[in-house]
């Protein structure tokens, strides 16, 4: 390609995009930032700027009370492990149950693979929000399940399904399980068949071979997939708080709480600010592996 | 690799896809129940979607996401396209790595922080410079193309890394100004992307309930937020019966979709 000055019209396609994104997505995060340090106040807006202007001169007073809240109250330490230990168990669930998928529909018939790939795509663009619901019509108390197992005679009576842990991570697999066997599909598509023939000449056993060959080459795939699995639901909010108790503690829904029913948006912010500071290694490694690819 | 399965492997694919499709099977089954009472079957009954067209908040707030979604999807295409573009045909610039970065973000990022970020970015806003004076159809439809471009510039990214530059260099050598090259040569070319792309932001619109809550103010409820605070109260038939239209029109949406994106044997969804 000829090097070429970018002339006008480049410079603007990029630009816009780039002062869009700087001005409703960077600013924002800086906001959040300040908001953090920021002390709660009765009012409009409900918080006192931790920066004060006296004849010109600005005064920055941060308030780390709002952090040192997060550490003391054990509430906000147990969210944030239970949002990671819930996250991981689902990344692994959605794992074990998308790796056969992909890798069966890498071994299916060409002729089949355009349908498969839409039948897997198709219900991430159906709606989210319709899709957990539905999940409250199985596992309800007088719900699919129960009507199912009550009527077979298995249960006397009615299970508790509904606004458990392992509803949570139901939902999240059941959500995110297309973002798993995507990538993992796209990696395995990629395998070179004929190393399975050579080490199948050579006398490996196809269980050998499958760890030895199939599952170390898969595994920037099993990694970016996990990623996208592992890193949203962890902030998830919508699942824990339609298939989740009481006792549920998730991240999301803290700050969601902290926000909309305490109106508390300094601590809203720092559990944002924490949550983000905690996602960040995953993140930057996930746009690494995706940026490897291109 | 192609060949026959193996048992494990079909079972594997069957149940796969059970676990994935048949959850909404049975939501849009019991749409059609008579009984108020969604799991117990009473008989064949459209009278849940007779009820719909009665229920003036829904149809409502149904109108208030269709506004919004329309303004973020065409909104987010345009952004979308033109960042895409900019990644894509500019191989070094400076800022590059943010740009890609700030895409990127919005694709992984929980939505909650998102929707946090964006609210206090128009209070501030407000307070400094008188915008917006009030939260609504503007403020959801900002918070939208800032999730949805992201998701265009991928499709049309993905779309344009597999076309060859030499056409666009050729018209460029002929003597087409770079703005004549990107209407007249490169916007044909990848015009099923952009088209896919601008389906994809307006059902991220249309599905989006967090971004929503955040940033909207009391005037106006959006199809999802009326929703989830109904479905808070419980399963209701009628739900069912919305909800099995909404993913009527969004299959129909995306089947269309599909075939612009799978023509031309191209495939666009490699991760």
């Amino acid at each position: 390609m000829k090097a070429r000055r970018a002339d006008g019209f480049v410079r603007i396609a990029t630009a816009v995009p780039y002062v869009w994104l700087g001005l409703f997505l960077l600013l924002p995060f800086l906001i959040v930032l300040v908001v953090s340090l920021s002390t709660k106040e009765i009012g409009t807006p409900p918080f006192a700027p931790p920066v004060t202007f006296s004849g010109g001169v600005p005064r920055p007073a941060p308030d780390l009370g709002n952090y040192a809240y997060l550490f003391d109250d054990p509430l906000y330490a147990l969210a944030y492990l239970s949002s990671i230990r819930v996250a991981a168990i689902a990344t692994l669930v959605a794992l074990l149950l998308g790796y056969p998928v992909a890798y069966a529909i890498v071994r299916a018939p060409a002729a089949w693979r355009p349908l498969l790939l839409t039948l897997v795509i198709l219900p991430f663009w159906t709606s989210f929000l319709i899709r957990v619901y539905a999940w409250i019509g199985i596992l309800a108390p007088n719900g699919l399940v129960n009507n199912v197992l009550l009527a077979t005679g298995v249960i006397a009576e009615p299970l508790v399904l509904l606004s458990t842990e392992p509803a949570v991570i139901l939902g999240i697999v059941y959500s995110y399980l297309p973002f798993m066997i995507l990538p993992l599909y796209a990696a395995l598509e990629r395998l070179d068949p004929t190393l399975l023939e050579a080490a199948a000449d050579l006398g490996c056993r196809p269980a050998a071979a499958f760890l030895r060959i199939t599952l170390p080459l898969s595994l920037p795939g099993i990694v970016a997939g996990g990623l996208l699995v592992f890193v949203p639901g962890v902030g998830e909010f919508v699942i824990p708080d339609l298939l989740g108790g009481a006792d549920t503690l998730m991240i999301g829904k803290v700050l969601w709480d902290e926000f909309f029913g305490n109106t508390d948006w300094p601590v809203a912010s720092a559990v944002a600010t924490a949550l983000l500071v905690l996602l960040i290694v995953p993140v930057l490694w996930l746009q690494r592996l995706q940026g490897g690819q291109r | 690799m192609t060949g026959r399965l193996s048992r494990f492997l079909l079972t594997a694919l069957v149940f796969g896809y059970a676990f994935l499709h048949a959850p909404i099977a049975t939501l849009i089954v019991y749409s059609f129940n008579d009984s108020r009472l969604v799991t117990v079957w009473s008989g064949f009954s459209l009278r849940w979607y007779a009820a719909l067209l009665e229920n003036e908040a829904l149809l409502d707030a149904a109108w208030v996401s269709l506004r919004v979604a329309l303004l973020a999807a065409t909104g987010a295409t345009v952004l979308g396209t033109l960042a895409g573009f900019a990644l894509a045909r500019r191989r070094r610039f400076r800022g590059r790595t943010l740009l890609a970065a700030m895409l990127a973000t919005p694709l992984v990022m929980p939505e909650v922080i998102l929707g946090l970020a964006l609210l206090l970015l128009f209070v501030a806003s407000e307070v400094l410079v008188g915008w917006p004076t009030e939260r609504g159809i503007g403020t959801i439809a900002v918070a939208h193309v800032t999730l949805a471009m992201a998701y265009v510039a991928v499709v049309v990214q993905s779309r344009l890394g597999g076309l060859d530059p030499a056409i666009e260099e050729a018209a460029a050598d002929l003597g087409a100004r770079p703005a004549t090259v990107f209407v007249r040569i490169t916007l044909p070319m990848i015009a099923p992307g952009v088209v896919a792309g601008w389906l994809l932001a307006f059902t991220l619109s249309l599905d989006d309930l967090v971004l929503a809550s955040f940033v909207s103010g009391p005037g106006a409820t959006t199809l999802p937020m009326a929703i989830f605070s109904s479905v808070r109260m419980g399963v209701s038939p009628q739900i069912n019966a919305l909800a099995t239209v909404i993913v009527v029109v969004v299959a129909a949406g995306v089947l269309a979709a599909g075939r612009l994106v799978f023509a031309n044997g191209k495939k666009t969804y490699s991760s």
